[in-house]
C-alpha cells in the first residue's frame, strides 16, 4: 500500500464529489426559475441516495467476485471485507475503503446526469425510485463489465475514466427517458430560456475543476500517468470550448457563454475514456472534434424535435461515444490505437459502444415503464404550470 | 393633482431623476417593467435554438405633482429621456383624486 497514492486518491474522491453540486448548478441555471430547486435536487440528492445504495450493495455488484463476466457477487455487500488495508482491494496500492469511496463518487454523478433529459416535468417520488433501480440494474453491471473484471474489460475495451460507464450510459438512458416521458408543456411554442446563465457557467467551472479528480484520479496512483491524464483533460476541455464557439459562429450566430461552457463539458466528456491513453497534443485534437460534434448533435435534436431538455444526449451520449471511438484511434500510451497501427482496437471500441447503447437503452426502457405504471413519473400539466419547485417540494428558489 | 408615468429606457433613469430633482420634484417611485411598442423585441439564442423575445426591459417612473407643475415635469422628463431613436418610451398624465401622507394624515397638495 502506498501512502502517497492513498492521499492522492482521497483528495480526488473529494474532487469528484464536488462535481455533483457543480452539475446541479450547471443544470439549475438552464431551467426556468420555477423549476430551479427541483432540478438542483435531482442532482444533489443523489449524494444521499446513491451513496447509501453503493455501501449496501452497489459497490459489491460492481466490484465483487465476478459471476460469468456479467455482475459482481455480494461478497462486499454492506461493505463486508472493505477495510483500511489493501486486502481485497482491486487496487493493491490503496486501502480498500479508498478505492470504494472513489468509485462511489462516480456512481453518484451518473444518475444525476440523466436528470437533465426529463428536467422540469418529472415527479420526485418516481424519480427517486427510477434512479435507485437504474443504479442497481444499469450502472452496477456497466461498471462491472468495464472495470470490475467483466466481459467488456476482458475483451480489451479501453475506458480510462468512464466514457462508457458514466457518459454513454447516462446519455443512452437520457434519450430513452426523453422519448418516453414526452415533451414539456408548451415545447415548440413557448420560449424555454435559461433563467440564470451565470449559475450555469459557475457549474461548468466546478465540473471542470472536479474532472481533474475524475480523470487524473483514474490512474489510481500519484504518478506520471495521472499527470498525463490531468493535462489531457485540461487541453481537451480548452480546445472544445473554443471549437464550440467557432461552430456557433459559422452556424450564423454569435459566440455565446453557454456555448463556451457547453463546449468545455463536451471536451471533458470526450477525453474521459481517453485521458490516460493519449498524449496532450492528441487530446487537443479530440477536444476540437468534441466541440463541433456535440454542437452538431444539439442542432440535430432541434430538428428531430424530441425534448432532451438540457442536452444530455448531445453532450454526454454523443460526446462519450465519440470519445470511446477516438480512444481507439489515438491511444498510444499503455495501449495501441489506429494511429499506432492497431485497427483492431477501434473495432473493440465500436463493439463496446454498440453494447453500451443497446444495454443501457433497453434496460432504462424497462425500468421507466415499470416505475411509470406503478408510481408515476410524468407530472400533471397543472403542476408543470405551477412549477416543480412548488408542486413537488413546497418551496421556491427566489423570494421576489 | 396629476400622476405622471414615464416609461423609458433603463439607462436613462439617472438622467431623468437628476432633471426632475433639478426642477424641484421631491419624490418618485421607480419600477422595472417589460413591454413592447414600435421598437419590438429582439432575438436570443441558446444552444442554437432561437427565441423571439417581445418584451423589452424598461423602467417606469411614477411622480405625483400639483396640477400647475405637471407640464414642467413632463417637459423636463421628455428632454432628459429623449435619444431620438425608436424605443424612447412614453409619458402618461392622469388626474389623481386624492393623496394621503400615511405618517401625518395630511391630504391633497400638502401630501404630495
Amino acid at each position: 500500500m502506498s501512502l502517497i497514492d492513498n492521499a492522492f486518491i482521497l483528495i480526488c474522491s473529494a474532487l469528484v464529489m464536488f462535481m455533483t453540486p457543480g452539475l446541479a448548478l450547471f443544470y439549475g441555471g438552464l431551467v426556468r426559475s420555477k423549476n430551479v430547486l427541483a432540478t438542483i435536487m435531482q442532482s444533489f440528492i443523489m449524494l444521499g441516495l446513491v451513496s447509501i445504495l453503493w455501501a449496501v450493495c452497489g459497490y459489491s455488484l460492481s466490484f465483487g467476485t465476478d459471476i460469468g463476466g456479467l455482475i459482481g457477487g455480494l461478497d462486499f455487500a454492506f461493505l463486508e471485507g472493505v477495510g483500511m488495508t489493501a486486502d481485497g482491494s482491486p487496487a493493491d496500492n490503496l486501502p480498500h475503503l479508498t478505492f470504494m469511496i472513489f468509485q462511489c463518487m462516480f456512481a453518484v454523478i451518473t444518475p444525476a446526469l440523466i436528470s437533465g433529459a426529463f428536467a422540469e416535468r418529472m415527479k420526485f417520488a418516481g424519480f427517486m425510485v427510477f434512479s435507485a433501480l437504474w443504479l442497481i440494474l444499469v450502472y452496477a453491471p456497466m461498471c462491472h463489465w468495464v472495470w470490475g473484471g467483466g466481459w467488456m474489460g476482458e475483451m480489451g475495451a479501453l475506458d480510462f475514466a468512464g466514457g462508457a460507464v458514466v457518459h454513454m450510459s447516462s446519455g443512452a438512458a437520457a434519450l430513452c427517458c426523453a422519448l418516453l416521458i414526452g415533451k414539456r408543456k408548451g415545447h415548440g411554442s413557448t420560449a424555454f430560456i435559461p433563467h440564470n446563465l451565470p449559475m450555469t457557467i459557475l457549474g461548468a467551472g466546478i465540473l471542470w475543476f472536479g474532472w481533474f479528480g475524475f480523470n487524473a484520479g483514474s490512474a489510481l496512483s500519484a504518478d506520471g500517468f495521472a499527470a498525463n491524464a490531468f493535462v489531457t483533460t485540461h487541453m481537451a476541455a480548452a480546445a472544445a470550448a473554443l471549437s464550440w464557439i467557432v461552430a456557433e459562429w459559422f452556424h450564423g450566430g454569435k459566440a455565446t457563454t453557454l456555448g463556451a461552457a457547453s463546449g468545455a463539458v463536451a471536451g471533458l466528456v470526450a477525453i474521459t475514456p481517453a485521458a490516460g491513453f493519449v498524449t496532450p497534443m492528441w487530446a487537443i485534437v479530440i477536444g476540437l472534434g468534441a466541440g463541433v460534434i456535440c454542437f452538431g448533435g444539439i442542432m440535430l435534436k432541434n430538428k428531430l424535435g424530441y425534448d432532451d431538455a438540457l442536452d444530455v444526449v448531445g453532450i454526454h451520449g454523443l460526446g462519450g461515444t465519440y470519445g470511446a471511438l477516438a480512444t481507439g484511434v489515438f491511444a498510444t500510451i499503455g495501449a495501441e490505437g489506429l494511429i499506432a497501427g492497431n485497427a483492431n482496437q477501434l473495432w473493440i471500441q465500436f463493439v463496446s459502444v454498440v453494447a453500451t447503447w443497446a444495454f443501457c437503452f433497453a434496460m432504462t426502457f424497462v425500468i421507466f415503464k415499470v416505475v411509470d405504471k406503478t408510481i408515476g413519473l410524468k407530472a400533471s400539466e397543472a403542476d408543470e404550470d405551477k412549477g416543480m419547485d412548488i408542486a413537488e417540494h413546497s418551496e421556491t428558489g427566489y423570494q421576489w | 393633482m396629476k400622476k405622471i408615468e414615464i416609461i423609458t429606457r433603463t439607462f436613462k433613469l439617472d438622467e431623468v431623476k437628476t432633471a426632475l430633482s433639478g426642477i424641484g420634484v421631491k419624490g418618485m417611485t421607480v419600477s422595472e417593467v417589460k413591454g413592447f411598442g414600435r421598437q419590438g423585441g429582439h432575438k436570443e439564442v441558446y444552444r442554437g435554438a432561437e427565441y423571439q423575445v417581445d418584451f423589452v426591459p424598461k423602467i417606469k417612473i411614477d411622480v405625483v405633482v400639483e396640477d400647475d407643475f405637471a407640464a414642467q415635469v413632463v417637459e423636463a422628463a421628455r428632454s432628459a429621456a429623449q435619444t431620438g431613436q425608436v424605443g424612447d418610451g412614453k409619458i402618461f398624465v392622469s388626474p389623481v383624486d386624492e393623496v394621503i401622507r400615511i405618517r401625518t394624515g395630511e391630504t391633497g397638495d400638502e401630501a404630495v
